[in-house]
């Protein structure tokens, strides 16, 4: 159980949720429906957990976890063809080491290395580029992975490995947008959400606008926030004010990071070097209409999915999720992790089944290692 | 990998690739900084800026800094950031 005095200023933290207590009713919030505020990034789910915000706040208000975990979303069969690039001879596969433990339908990249492929964990792309460069041998694949907070990352390094002629150096792409899963969201007939929190860093890249046509044509609010819980209550207060007031913006607690206009050198590097994907899938989600990007042809050189023919570059179908997982209905705020029937026995952080146990930013995992039970139970 | 890690830029080391040497509470690292600067770098010096996987995307006060780097600290984020760095760099000096 976590308690008010473990904040960076209690008496702050105290007033907020005074003011939270005071808005739910007004917002239209009640125990037998509460209202659900989804917050989309990983990074919240994370800290909402850390914090017990969930056990905090009142019982007619309820946090949905949304899709903001780049590793949680990744579909099996996009780690299939990572460990098919692996497998290659000659080839050294460099990845975030977040992605290591992400099941497969045959393995997880860890599988793969205990079994003799070159896998290396790197902190950053250059990283990668620079094995490259030591190595003049080898084939070295970065797999890139992230939203738009990572995206421009790997833009750039594609951009120097172009300008260096390093042709030995390649990304299997799986960078992913933040908005389109809300759209998919919110035009789903199950879907029942009331508002959002909106992820902070993410927005630091891309702006607020991308986010208009949550307030425009859903009529739903959203608040960017920072990650530190005063900053999750503030927006949480802000959504609530939005909903009592019978608001639908779009709003900026974090401001002090956020431009309105996002990072525009940041945004014409991800111009250049990616095009929207037609489709991508995502796990527990399905394929979502223009979520993904791919390297444009004018870097095919360095686009792993040509070079080794795999993924989308092999016109392969989408792989099924395993027998009995439920996270994607966890993904889209119907059940709650413990919901599942594999939650806790069959899938544990060690043993991941499902996506969401594997990334401390997953849903399951955070329920498991925090628990999830409200505040009333628990008295 | 999702967050970005406060740093300061302690000096920059080849400023026509766009590089910096970044002081992430003790540990160096080469940090690009293409997405904050445009033109000379040299009064960055001594900013900071919020470092996501080894860019930086953001430069930042320091109140700002701190924070971001208590709340890190408490999610255990920090650690894991630096420990990448660190492993990052070990294994580029391992032998093939």
């Amino acid at each position: 159980m976590k308690y008010i005095d473990e904040f960076r200023d209690p008496a702050l933290a105290k007033n907020l949720f005074r003011r939270i207590e005071s808005l739910v009713g007004p917002a239209g919030g009640t125990k037998e429906k509460p209202l659900q505020i989804m917050e989309i990034c990983g990074g919240h789910t994370h800290a909402i957990f850390r914090y017990g915000l969930d056990k905090l706040v009142p019982a007619a208000l309820e946090f949905v976890h949304g899709p903001g975990c780049p590793v949680c979303v990744l579909p099996m069969s996009r780690v299939d063809d990572c460990i098919e690039i692996a497998e290659r001879e000659n080839v050294i596969f460099c990845t975030f080491g977040d992605a290591m433990r992400v099941p497969g339908t045959r393995k997880s990249l860890m599988q793969a290395k205990a079994e003799g492929c070159d896998i290396r964990m790197v902190y950053s792309p250059l990283d990668a580029l620079e094995l490259a460069r030591r190595n003049p041998d080898r084939d070295v694949v970065f797999f890139g992975l992230g939203f738009e907070t990572t995206m421009p990352a790997t833009a750039v390094t594609i951009r120097k490995a172009a300008a260096d002629g390093q042709t030995n150096f390649s990304v299997f792409c799986n960078h992913i947008l933040v908005p389109p899963p809300l759209r998919a969201l919110l035009s789903d007939p199950q879907m029942r959400l009331d508002g959002f929190v909106g992820p902070g860093h993410v927005s630091m890249i891309i702006g607020t606008e991308p986010y208009r046509f949550i307030a425009e044509e859903f009529g739903k609010p959203l608040v960017v926030a920072g990650f530190e819980p005063l900053d999750l209550l503030q927006a949480i207060v802000m959504v609530l004010q939005q909903l009592a007031e019978g608001r639908a913006e779009i709003e900026n607690q974090y401001a002090r990071v956020v431009p309105a206009n996002g990072n525009p050198h940041a945004m014409a590097a991800i111009e250049a070097v990616y095009e929207p994907r037609s489709s991508f899938d995502w796990r527990g989600l399905g394929e979502i209409d223009r979520s993904g990007v791919k390297i444009r042809p004018d870097y095919a050189a360095y686009d792993a999915e040509v070079k080794f023919c795999v993924g989308y570059g092999a016109g392969k179908a989408a792989g099924r999720e395993p027998e009995g997982c439920r996270c994607g209905d966890v993904v889209k705020g119907l059940i709650k992790p413990p919901a599942c029937p594999k939650f806790g026995g069959e899938c544990v952080p060690e043993r991941p089944l499902g996506a969401l146990m594997v990334s401390s930013e997953g849903a399951c995992a955070a329920y498991y290692q925090y628990g999830g039970t409200r505040r009333e139970e628990a008295a | 990998m999702c967050l970005g890690i406060p740093g300061r830029i302690a000096a920059i080391r080849d400023a026509e690739r766009r590089i910096a040497s970044v002081d992430f509470s003790g540990v160096r690292r080469d940090v690009d900084l293409t997405c904050v600067a445009e033109g000379a770098l040299d009064d960055l010096v001594g900013t900071w800026v919020l470092v996501h996987v080894g860019f930086a995307m953001s430069v930042i006060d320091e109140a700002e800094a701190q924070r971001t780097l208590e709340a890190l600290a408490e999610l255990g984020e920090a650690e894991e950031e630096y420990a990448a760095m660190r492993e990052s760099a070990a294994m580029l000096e391992e032998r093939p």
